[in-house]
């Protein structure tokens, strides 16, 4: 298995005069994990955005099983791409039924009992099966984000792209959404995650991508990244992240 | 001498009550696309949305219904007093629900969009599926408050000769010179229509109420 699924060439992005992304180029083999490491505000959020058009890119291309995203095609190449968000984002007026099943329902057209059937499955991949008549407000922040996690898994996306998945969590809930991810990876889904947690990034990523100043600076197995970062940013940020929370392989 | 005028009161509130009802129907099947172009559309139409939504929340009521009913004429649309009506407090109340409209779309935060178009939904999806059921809750209540308004500014019908509640009462009153008992009978009904419309209303918001999905009070 070596086909490529994502190809990122050469994306930029500007806000006014903050030029956030600077030209990144990456790509992303079918069952692979790709972790973007790197300090706050270099771009990797927006990287992810401009993946599937959330964020028009300035210029740069994208590229999904060799079939180029574009403003016009966004809508339709964005049913497979799924999307976890920092903050979750579930549908407040829906229960966590109701929120997996809403895509496969009005974007896939799939009947009810079916669209249920699909979500019912993938709640009960994250272990909240007991949990499908629960309003969002009624969910704690974990439990939530697995919803969520669902709700793009029931879309049967070819990749799904997560934005910094725990870093609205509190620290003893980030290892159930962790755990889901991982078994996830494990299953041969097709991920690119922007994270802080090094533990997942050392034991599940594929790749590492180190970024900052919306450059990729420093790419490589985890292996070659942690424990011998060639950049000499990449070893403070790693010094700096070990200082704050300790060595936390996994 | 209420009980002999209460049949024609009666009469008189049914017809408030249409005119009320039909206003605020219009209003809303005007307001909503109004809303919509306010907060979607392209700038050509957000300028017109709020050209019209200002100018009409400017005029005074009185005034709109002598332009509909003795300014049309002059260019050859001829309405019944009724409609007059009805058309008046529908345009002007229009104004005021694309503007509750408008705030309860806001109101519902971006991410809820950028998630329903991260599932591949298009616009219109996202609107229908995902906003507008949200912010419907958040416009409950100041659409009961707006309901209130058009159901007492009904009474500006008068003017027209419409035979609303108020009209039927002054008919009263120049039968039977009784003026403070009978205008304070059609106070006492207009009392009635608005505590129970508000009282029905706070009934429906109860009852679409989501745990925890608290009913903000929306800015407009």
């Amino acid at each position: 298995m070596d086909d490529v699924v994502l190809k990122v060439e050469d994306l930029r992005k500007r806000f006014g005069s903050l030029e956030v992304l600077k030209g990144v180029s990456f790509e992303v083999r079918r069952g692979q994990t790709v972790v973007i490491l790197g300090p706050s505000g270099t771009g990797k959020s927006t990287l992810l955005a401009c993946i599937n058009r959330l964020v028009e890119p300035d210029s740069g291309r994208v590229f999904l099983e060799g079939e180029e995203i574009t403003s016009k095609n966004a809508q339709k190449m964005r049913q497979k791409i799924g999307f976890v968000f920092q903050d979750f984002n579930l549908f407040n007026h829906l229960t966590a039924l109701d929120n997996v099943r809403i895509g496969p329902m009005k974007v896939q057209k799939l009947s009810k009992e079916e669209a249920t059937e699909i979500a019912l499955e993938q709640l009960r991949k994250v272990g909240l099966l007991d949990k499908a008549n629960h309003y969002p407000s009624q969910l704690s922040g974990g439990q939530k984000q697995r919803v969520a996690i669902a709700r793009a898994l029931a879309m049967r996306p070819t990749l799904v792209l997560f934005d910094e998945p725990t870093s609205a969590l509190d620290p003893e809930l980030i290892g159930e959404v962790l755990s889901v991810m991982t078994d996830l990876a494990k299953e041969g889904m097709t991920m690119v995650v922007v994270t802080h947690e090094l533990g997942f990034a050392r034991s599940v990523a594929n790749e590492i991508i180190f970024m900052e100043g919306g450059v990729i600076l420093e790419r490589g197995t985890p292996e070659e990244f942690f424990t011998n970062p060639k950049t000499d940013r990449a070893r403070q940020f790693l010094k700096k992240l070990s200082e704050l929370y300790g060595e936390k392989a996994r | 001498m209420i009980v002999e005028s209460l049949p024609f009161l009666l009469k008189g509130t049914l017809v408030t009550v249409w005119l009320t009802a039909l206003s605020l129907s219009l209003g809303l099947i005007i307001a909503v696309p109004v809303s919509f172009l306010q907060v979607y559309g392209g700038r050509v139409s957000r300028f017109i949305c709020s050209i019209y939504e200002k100018t009409f929340r400017s005029i005074p009521l009185l005034v709109l219904l002598m332009l509909i009913f003795y300014g049309l004429p002059e260019i050859g649309i001829r309405l019944e007093p009724f409609l007059a009506c009805v058309l008046g407090l529908a345009i002007r109340s229009s104004a005021y629900q694309s503007q509750i409209f408008r705030g309860a779309i806001l109101s519902v935060s971006k991410g809820q969009t950028l998630a329903a178009y991260s599932l591949g939904m298009s616009r219109m999806q996202t609107f229908w599926h995902v906003v507008f059921p949200q912010a419907l809750r958040f416009s409950i209540a100041p659409w009961t408050n707006e309901l209130t308004v058009v159901l007492k500014d009904s009474s500006m019908a008068y003017a027209l000769g419409v035979v609303e509640l108020l009209r039927q009462g002054s008919y009263i009153v120049a039968r039977t010179y009784e003026p403070m008992l009978i205008f304070l009978t059609c106070a006492a009904i207009y009392l009635i229509l608005t505590v129970s419309a508000n009282k029905i209303f706070a009934a429906i918001e109860k009852k679409l109420t989501i745990p925890g999905f608290e009913m903000r009070e929306v800015l407009h």
